[in-house]
């Protein structure tokens, strides 16, 4: 039994909040994707930027004296986070990728557009911040959450930490929201139709650029909140979002590129995907090592923990190769 | 007029090459000579996938780190540690397993031709992978881990010439790249992008990580020149000063040598009919399929030229820094940073894409020292002013290239979006 919820700890619990970090940022990916119609590969950066604007207003936050035992100061500023981010991405929009549709270049200019972007916002950051890493929890402890299991013989505890706890409300919370936003509403309404066919959405009056802008604010306020439960999770540090921006589109495209829905699912797909290869498989098989015929090796993972961020790749390929446009039929550049 | 511009383009390079010389000293600009050159080359790579056949390659990065591997592991010298210990013969079984593995999962893809079909056949073949999976780690891992320990550390080079290490860069790039292509292309554009990303970093944590093969993140050093190095000529007596500079410039020809040869190919190849093929294919595929072309094959052909380029001007920039550190390559550096000089200087247009890479790369190299001298001016000022000065110049600096590159694409787009040198398009009447 003490195996089994080392496998909960190690395994699901991870798996739960890889998960909901790659969930939302493969939202923002896919919501982009679907309106405009090409791979956004500055979010990496959007979430880094969101989570150090974060990282900023909870260090005043705490100068103010703004602050409740209840609940991490980084989960206290995040709305404002997001509400910055959202402004900051709409501003993006405006200077960098507005124009170039104006004058009508493909999807692929954009992208190219987009990889100027990630290298202007990775300068900025490491200009202001240097390359080293920052933590939410200099002043406060991240408390860590110990449930007991009530059953005969079991020492171990379920382990997780509060933030975690936090963050998987706070993607719920998103992910609920979003979904009424999308159903429910007449713009998000109108953004569903648009991602279905742009052209057909504008001539049957459907403000295009509203539904745009609406996106980039979606799009930065998703970003800014993964970026800053990744730096809640592990740590901050400039190239926090670069190595994940990938694992997310693996996400965005497993689910289906335009679909919103595809990507909260590849998110999760990829985050245990994650967990469960680099879990060490022997500790499962040791309490049954009599009764196996062959001797319990001491470390048996699926791959070895370096190898980590290539299953997201592996899935990704596998999942192109058998149905390229993802799970759920996804839309085509 | 397009001649016009490329030569004033060009001398206008020269000039800008000159005074930057005048300032940083002989040495150092015969040094920016060198790898600005080599990463000409792959910039020649990228252009014919990108610029020819319109093939979105983001896994740059990975050809680059094959054709170093590639270098290291045929010119460095015999590790006779190594081929002592029981080391090869454990790497062997490793390989027959590998090989009983493909052959179990080709067996396993072509089942139908047996009689198995439909579901079972999928099933089969997943069956078929994850014993071929098994197995092959059964074998490998006992191996990986006994050199590492007992059997000499890695399995060391070949010391043969350098040379002969650029070629098998290429050639294992091509291998490589064929079997990426087969898995890849037909995806279309943002797809591929991702898929050829995920495809250079796994084979960045295969090189990082395998120890045995690469020393990983020990780094393997010096790895010889094809050229007389500084030493050799020392020993003939030139001063030390002049040593490098004689060194490198003759390391400078040999990579002008094969980027003249490589350009003359490439460019002929460009007006013949395979470049005229290519463009069809690239502007509308799907006249050029209905015209009878087989555009998948005619882009693994492409994707695989590229990376041959690719992975001969990686093995090239490995063999003349003289250390091999898989650590050390990252997106930014070796991937996005070809595709700004690309599309800066003009895809489609040879001479633009070699222009790219030459103003790119000193632009990016000399970001890092006018940026410090600007920071230590304003530090300068803002003490003055009373407000302090600005902590850590030195690695703030650095990292300003990385912002500078950004601009400078981001201006590219906007306001040269066909690049410095654009492709002329010839439209017979």
């Amino acid at each position: 039994m003490n195996e089994l919820i080392f496998f909960f700890n190690n395994v699901v619990v991870a798996g739960i909040v890889l998960g909901s970090i790659y969930a939302v940022g493969a939202i923002g990916v896919t919501l982009i994707f679907g309106i405009l119609r090409f791979a956004h590969f500055a979010h990496g950066d959007m979430m880094t930027m969101g989570a150090f604007i974060a990282f900023l207003l909870a260090m005043a936050a705490t100068a103010l004296g703004i602050t409740t035992p209840l609940v991490p100061t980084g989960f206290l500023v995040l709305p404002i986070a997001m509400f910055l981010a959202a402004g900051v991405a709409l501003g993006l929009d405006k200077g960098f990728y507005a124009p170039l549709r104006k004058r009508g270049a493909r999807p692929v200019t954009l992208l190219i557009a987009s990889i100027g972007v990630t290298l202007i916002i990775q300068g900025l950051i490491r200009l202001f911040f240097g390359s080293g890493t920052w933590s939410f929890f200099e002043i406060e402890t991240k408390q860590l959450i110990r449930i007991p299991v009530p059953l005969e013989g079991v020492t171990r505890t379920i382990n997780f930490t509060q933030p975690q706890l936090l963050m998987v409300i706070c993607t719920a919370i998103a992910v609920l929201a979003l979904h009424v936003f999308l159903t429910r509403s007449r713009l998000g309404k109108a953004m569903r139709a648009m991602a279905d066919n742009a052209d057909l959405a504008q001539v049957s009056g459907i403000n295009t650029k509203l539904v745009v802008r609406v996106t980039w604010v979606i799009a930065g306020a998703l970003a800014a909140m993964a970026g800053t439960m990744l730096a809640l999770d592990v740590s901050l540090k400039p190239d926090l979002a670069f190595n994940i921006v990938l694992p997310i589109f693996a996400a965005a495209i497993v689910g289906g590129l335009g679909q919103s829905y595809g990507a909260i699912a590849g998110g999760f797909l990829i985050g245990f995907a994650e967990t469960l290869s680099i879990f060490n498989w022997s500790v499962l098989l040791r309490p049954l090592a009599n009764a196996l015929p062959f001797e319990v090796p001491a470390t048996l993972a699926i791959v070895p923990t370096e190898y980590k961020l290539t299953v997201a790749f592996v899935i990704l390929v596998v999942v192109l190769l058998w149905r390229p446009t993802g799970i759920f039929k996804g839309a085509s550049s | 007029m397009t001649l016009h511009r490329t030569a004033t383009l060009f001398a206008g390079l020269f000039v800008l090459f000159t005074v930057i010389g005048l300032f940083l000293g002989a040495a150092n600009i015969s040094l920016l000579l060198v790898q600005s050159f080599a990463y000409a080359l792959i910039a020649l790579g990228l252009n014919i996938q990108w610029g020819y056949g319109g093939l979105f390659n983001f896994g740059i990065m990975g050809m680059l780190m094959l054709g170093g591997a590639a270098v290291t592991f045929v010119s460095f010298p015999v590790n006779a540690a190594f081929w002592g210990s029981d080391g090869p013969m454990l790497l062997g079984r490793a390989l027959l397993a590998f090989a009983g593995g493909f052959v179990l999962v080709w067996g396993a893809r072509h089942a139908d031709r047996v009689g198995v079909r439909g579901g079972w056949k999928t099933a089969l073949t997943v069956l078929a992978w994850i014993v071929a999976y098994i197995v092959y780690r059964s074998q490998i891992d006992p191996a990986a881990a006994y050199i590492e320990t007992e059997g000499g550390g890695w399995i060391g080079g070949l010391g043969l010439h350098p040379v002969l290490g650029w070629v098998f860069g290429g050639v294992l790039a091509a291998g490589v790249a064929f079997v990426v292509g087969r898995i890849c292309l037909g995806l279309r554009t943002d797809y591929l992008a991702i898929a050829t990303i995920g495809i250079s970093e796994i084979i960045r944590a295969l090189l990082k990580n395998m120890d045995w093969l690469t020393r990983g993140t020990l780094t393997v050093s010096p790895i010889p020149w094809p050229t007389p190095i500084p030493q050799n000529l020392q020993a003939q007596g030139i001063s030390i000063a002049d040593s490098f500079i004689y060194a490198r410039l003759g390391f400078l020809s040999l990579v002008i040598v094969i980027l003249a040869i490589a350009f003359f190919f490439v460019q002929r190849a460009y007006g013949g009919p395979w470049g005229r093929m290519m463009r069809a294919i690239r502007d509308n595929h799907v006249a050029a399929a209905s015209m009878g072309k087989n555009v998948t094959r005619r882009q693994l052909e492409i994707f695989i030229l590229g990376s041959v380029l690719m992975g001969i001007g990686g093995a090239m920039l490995v063999s003349f820094q003289q250390i091999y550190d898989p650590g050390a390559y990252q997106p930014i550096n070796h991937t996005f940073l070809i595709w700004v000089m690309v599309i800066v200087g003009g895809a489609g247009n040879n001479w633009g894409a070699v222009f790219g890479a030459l103003l790119i790369y000193i632009t990016w190299m000399i970001s890092d020292p006018v940026a410090q001298w600007l920071f230590n001016g304003i530090s300068g000022w803002s003490t003055d002013m009373g407000w302090g000065p600005i902590p850590e110049i030195q690695s703030r600096a650095s990292q300003m290239r990385v912002f500078v590159l950004g601009v400078v694409i981001t201006i590219a787009l906007r306001y040269a979006p066909r690049g410095l040198i654009p492709e002329v398009v010839k439209r017979e009447a």
